[in-house]
């Protein structure tokens, strides 16, 4: 079920604009990866291109390689509609789909898939929602809508919705800056449950959280404002947090910058 | 950057002193911060005037709507009173008789099938027209076309009118035939001869509604948040997919008031109606027969040569025109309404 990721050489534009340069890394399956850095630095593009949802934008587009178990995502023969349905998302701020039910929500990716049966949607529901640490929450009114619950649950229901589809990545794009702690502290739960299922990659600004959910940390850097993003340091989590190489990743954990 | 303050304080003292002078009847409490107080009065002012002028407006649109129904029911009650048939059931149209028999049986129905049909091509047509500038387009090609379509729905439908009867009309014959040839089997399509039929009137109404409900679309479909786009996309969906769960839906309700629309001028289209339909007062279910009239046309090639009774009977039926604007339109209401908290408006 989890994989792993290499990234050789990636560098992403949006436009003329280089966003981030020449990275690699080895992403660990069954681990928690966090990226941090100041903003800007790159550190959500290159998490994106793990998707290729970068280049749904308008003109943005992607150097280089990223193997997933030694698949190249951007391969010629490579369709982006299979590689997400490989590598699941989250996203910054809650987005379950309005017009839809708690349950519809679960389920929308299965019925991507062509899942139609009642009682394997049932059971898949069920499984995700306590996958997700909110089937206790809403098992009662699976039939209301997913844009009612408070935002913390939100995020919840887009975790389940993402692993619903039972793919071998997970990523998270600072899923928990737009959550009060309570909520913060639920997702960070979650993440350290989710781990030993999915190969999870997760941006955050918070840097007690990279500490305390993620395994090995990835350090982004920007020498200034227009110049590329660039992996500065990539290694276990205590060590980029205890006794890091870089005198900027230094500086940066200890929050002597940015 | 130091100058700021100051000049900020002084927009804020002029602003003060205006308002202190305009409403006199309510000086500032005594006691207070005169700042403070002089603030409070601007606010409480300004949210007056603006409540009461949208209420003024408000109350002004259902007191029109309200004299618009009383006019017609004062004007059309003489006619109807002499009128010897049942003005819903009756397909004659004699008013001049004696004595006056009318109904409004054929038209309403040329009126209710003409639009449905022309809703039934334009809505699918303007939806996918919206869809492709939105979502598909390359991002210049797409405002580019984006304006042309606000430009095309900016020019009058009588224009579109005249171009389908004077262009398109004379090239229908061959669509007509074909429908005829292969599809006569259907009641619907069945006709002995084909010509100026409600099939005609509808594609031109279509033309006409299309510009519109396009642009309306497009302006909906653009309202659909990034990140429900993105969150289909990242599930694997392909692009329509991402259309089918995540644009469509929250866009539906704006859909539908875009169609209403698009309807309302279809129904109350005349000019262009009346020169396709040849005005034969007689319900047939061969939509290309050529036959067929709608309310609005019978009103504006019946209205210059009638007087007395056969006004009245005209206004009649500019009255039945007007409930069943009202009726589709509270159907309308009510299906968008059905679903209001999964309309995405709470999120």
């Amino acid at each position: 079920m989890a994989t792993r990721i290499d990234v050789t050489g990636l560098t992403a534009y949006y436009g003329k604009f280089k966003a981030v340069a020449d990275v690699n890394l080895t992403i660990e399956p069954k681990n928690v990866t966090a990226f941090i850095g100041p903003s800007g630095c790159g550190k959500s593009t290159v998490l994106r291109t793990l998707n290729r949802m970068h280049e749904v934008l308008p003109g943005a587009r992607v150097e280089g390689k990223v193997l997933l178990d030694g698949e190249d995502l951007y391969g010629a023969g490579t369709d982006p509609v299979n590689v997400r349905r490989t590598v699941g998302m989250v996203f910054q701020r809650p987005n379950p789909f309005p017009t839809m039910s708690i349950y519809e929500n679960v389920i929308a990716g299965l019925k991507l898939n062509g899942v139609r049966k009642k009682a394997l949607l049932d059971e898949r529901v069920e499984e995700s929602l306590r996958g997700a640490n909110l089937w206790e929450e809403v098992k009662d009114r699976l039939g209301r809508p997913g844009a009612g619950l408070s935002g913390g649950q939100q995020q919840r229901l887009c975790i389940a919705r993402a692993i619903a589809v039972e793919p071998q990545v997970l990523l998270m794009d600072e899923p928990c800056s737009a959550l009060d702690p309570i909520s913060t502290l639920a997702i960070e739960d979650l993440i350290t449950k989710l781990k030993s299922s999915f190969t999870i990659v997760i941006v955050t600004h918070n840097m007690q959280q990279a500490s305390r959910v993620s395994d090995t940390t990835a350090f982004f850097s920007l020498e200034k404002t227009g110049d590329p993003g660039r992996l500065v340091e990539f290694d276990k989590t205590s060590k980029i947090f205890t006794n890091p190489t870089e005198k900027r990743t230094e500086d940066y954990v200890s929050g002597r910058f940015g | 950057m130091t100058t700021e303050p100051d000049s900020s304080a002084d927009a804020a003292e002029q602003r003060g002193a205006a308002t202190a002078t305009a409403p006199p009847e309510d000086p500032p409490p005594a006691g207070g911060p005169a700042v403070v107080s002089a603030g409070k009065a601007r606010v409480g002012t300004a949210d007056l005037i603006f409540k009461n002028l949208t209420r003024t407006a408000g109350l002004g649109l259902l007191a029109l709507i309200a004299v618009i129904a009383i006019f017609l029911v004062l004007r059309a009650t003489h006619a109807l009173s002499a009128n010897t048939g049942n003005f819903l059931t009756t397909e004659e149209w004699f008013p001049n008789a004696s004595p006056p028999k009318f109904g409004v049986a054929a038209t309403l129905y040329g009126t209710v099938v003409s639009a449905a049909v022309a809703m039934i091509i334009a809505v699918p047509v303007a939806v996918g027209i919206a869809l492709f500038i939105t979502v598909y387009a390359p991002r210049q090609l797409s405002s580019f076309l984006g304006y042309i379509v606000d430009l095309l729905a900016a020019v009058p439908s009588v224009v579109y009118g005249l171009w389908g009867l004077l262009v398109l009309a004379p090239h229908m014959k061959g669509i007509q035939l074909w429908l005829n040839d292969y599809f006569g089997w259907i009641p619907l399509f069945d006709a002995g001869s084909v010509g100026r039929s409600l099939f005609v009137a509808s594609v031109v109404l279509a033309i006409m509604i299309l510009p519109i409900v396009a642009a309306l679309s497009r302006e909906v479909f653009l309202q659909v948040p990034i990140a429900h786009r993105e969150a289909a996309l990242a599930l694997g969906a392909t692009r329509w997919e991402m259309i089918r769960i995540a644009v469509l839906p929250y866009g539906k309700p704006g859909v539908i008031s875009a169609s209403m629309l698009g309807l309302g001028r279809a129904m109350g289209e005349t000019i262009a109606v009346a020169l396709v339909l040849p005005a034969s007062f007689n319900i047939s279910a061969h939509l290309l027969s050529p036959a067929g009239n709608t309310i609005a046309a019978n009103v504006a090639n019946g209205w210059g040569e009638a007087n007395g009774i056969g006004r009245g009977a005209l206004i009649a039926s500019g009255l039945v025109l007007f409930i069943v604007t009202m009726i589709v339109n509270i159907i309308a209401r009510a299906i968008v309404a059905r679903r209001r908290e999964f309309s995405g408006s709470a999120a």
